[in-house]
C-alpha cells in the first residue's frame, strides 16, 4: 500500500511516475540528429539511417537541416580549423537538451590529420557525450552510440538540463576559433598581430613582426 | 614524346618582340617552359594573350623550393590556347626577401582567385592585386601553410594541438 495505490484507487485515469523517467523517455525516444556530414564518416551515418541498418528502430532517423529543430549533433568527419567556428555556431544554435556524438576517430582525436588545418579533437570545440572509434565506424557502431546515449539520457535529470543564455555559451568559445568577418590583408595582419610567440620563428614572420 | 616544335615558335616570336623577355627556355617531357623576368611578366601574358590567342589561364601556381634556395619561389602560369589548342608554361623566379610579382588579373580575371591562393599558402604577394586576402586557411591564420620552413602541427598559440 503505498500512495500510488491509493491515487488508483480514487483516480483511475492518473499514473503516475518519475517525472525524470517520462521526461527522459520522450527525449531518447525521438533523437533528432541535426544533419552535420564532414567527410567520409558521413557516408556510413546516411548508410546508418538507411534501410539496412534503420536507425529509425530507434527514433533517431530525423535529421533535421536546421539545428534549431535537432537534438543530437553528429560530428562525422574531420573537423577542420576553418570549420570549427562554424561547428560551435551551430552547436549554439541547437536548443537544450542537446548532445554531441564525435564519431571516428579524426572527430575524436584528428585521426591520421596531425597537422596544422584539423582541429585535434572535436572536443575542444563541443562538449562531446559519445566518443565513437574507427576510420569510418560501421554504422553498427553508431546504432549502438545511439543506444548508448539513450541509456546516456535516462541517467539524466530534468534539472540538469536547461537553457544556456547565448553570451554565455559565446564564451565558451575557444579562443582563437571566432570567426573574423573582415579579411584580414598582408597589412592588416602585420598591424594587428605585431608580435607572437611563435615556437619556429621564420624568415619571413620575423620580418613581418618587424 | 609530343612534338614541341609549334611551342618553340612562340619562344622565338616572343624573343623577336623582346629578346629580354625570354631569360631561359626549358624543354621537357613535351612541354616549355618559359622563364620570363619578373618585371615583364605583365607585358609577355598581354602578348601571348592578344597576338598569339593564348586566351585561357588554365592554372597559376606557385612553388618553394625549400628556405636553403635562391631563388626560394616560382609561380608558374599554365596557358592554354582554345583555337589553336597549345599550351605554355611561363615561370618566374622570385627570391624569399622580395616575393612581389605583379599581378596578372589585368589580362585575365580568374587570375584572381588563383593569386589569392598562392599568397595564401606561400605568402608570395602580387602587386596590385585587387582583393589579396586569404581564401583556403582562415582569415586569422599565422603564416603561410606551404612554405617548406612551416611546422606541420603549425605555431603554438594558434594550433589547438
Amino acid at each position: 500500500m503505498g500512495l500510488e495505490n491509493q491515487i488508483f484507487e480514487s483516480l483511475p485515469d492518473v499514473i503516475t511516475v518519475k517525472l525524470d523517467a517520462v521526461v527522459n523517455w520522450a527525449r531518447k525516444s525521438s533523437l533528432w540528429p541535426a544533419t552535420f556530414g564532414l567527410a567520409c564518416c558521413a557516408i556510413e551515418m546516411m548508410n546508418s539511417v538507411s534501410a539496412r541498418n534503420d536507425l529509425s528502430r530507434f527514433g533517431a532517423e530525423t535529421f533535421r537541416a536546421s539545428p534549431r529543430q535537432a537534438d543530437v549533433m553528429i560530428v562525422s568527419g574531420r573537423v577542420s580549423r576553418k570549420m570549427a567556428p562554424v561547428l560551435r555556431r551551430i552547436y549554439d544554435q541547437m536548443p537544450e537538451p542537446k548532445w554531441v556524438i564525435s564519431m571516428g576517430a579524426c572527430a575524436t582525436s584528428g585521426g591520421v590529420f596531425d597537422n596544422y588545418a584539423i582541429v585535434q579533437g572535436v572536443d575542444k570545440v563541443v562538449p562531446v557525450d559519445i566518443y565513437i572509434p574507427g576510420c569510418p565506424p560501421r554504422p553498427e557502431m553508431l546504432v549502438h552510440a545511439i543506444i548508448m546515449l539513450q541509456e546516456k539520457i535516462m541517467k539524466e535529470s530534468v534539472k540538469d538540463r536547461r537553457d544556456t543564455f547565448e553570451e554565455e555559451s559565446r564564451k565558451s568559445i575557444v579562443p582563437g576559433t571566432l570567426p573574423v568577418t573582415e579579411g584580414t590583408t598582408l597589412e592588416d595582419s602585420a598591424r594587428n598581430n605585431p608580435t607572437k610567440p611563435y615556437t619556429v620563428p621564420s624568415k619571413h614572420e620575423k620580418r613581418r613582426s618587424s | 614524346m609530343a612534338d614541341t616544335k609549334v611551342l618553340h615558335e612562340f619562344v622565338e616570336k616572343l624573343k623577336e618582340e623582346k629578346s629580354e623577355w625570354v631569360t631561359e627556355v626549358i624543354d621537357a617531357l613535351g612541354e616549355v617552359t618559359i622563364i620570363v623576368p619578373r618585371e615583364a611578366i605583365v607585358d609577355v601574358c598581354w602578348v601571348l594573350k592578344k597576338k598569339h590567342d593564348f586566351d585561357m589561364l588554365a592554372d597559376l601556381c606557385g612553388g618553394d623550393r625549400g628556405p636553403e634556395e635562391d631563388p626560394r619561389f616560382e609561380v608558374n602560369y599554365h596557358l592554354f590556347s582554345t583555337t589553336h589548342y597549345n599550351r605554355l608554361r611561363l615561370k618566374v623566379l622570385l627570391t624569399e626577401d622580395e616575393p612581389n610579382v605583379k599581378t596578372v588579373t589585368t589580362v585575365w580575371k580568374t587570375a584572381n582567385w588563383h593569386e589569392r591562393e598562392t599568397y595564401d599558402l606561400l605568402g608570395i604577394i602580387f602587386d596590385n592585386h585587387p582583393d589579396l586576402r586569404r581564401i583556403l586557411l582562415p582569415s586569422d591564420f599565422d603564416g603561410h601553410a606551404l612554405r617548406k620552413d612551416y611546422p606541420l602541427r603549425g605555431y603554438e598559440p594558434y594550433s589547438l594541438n
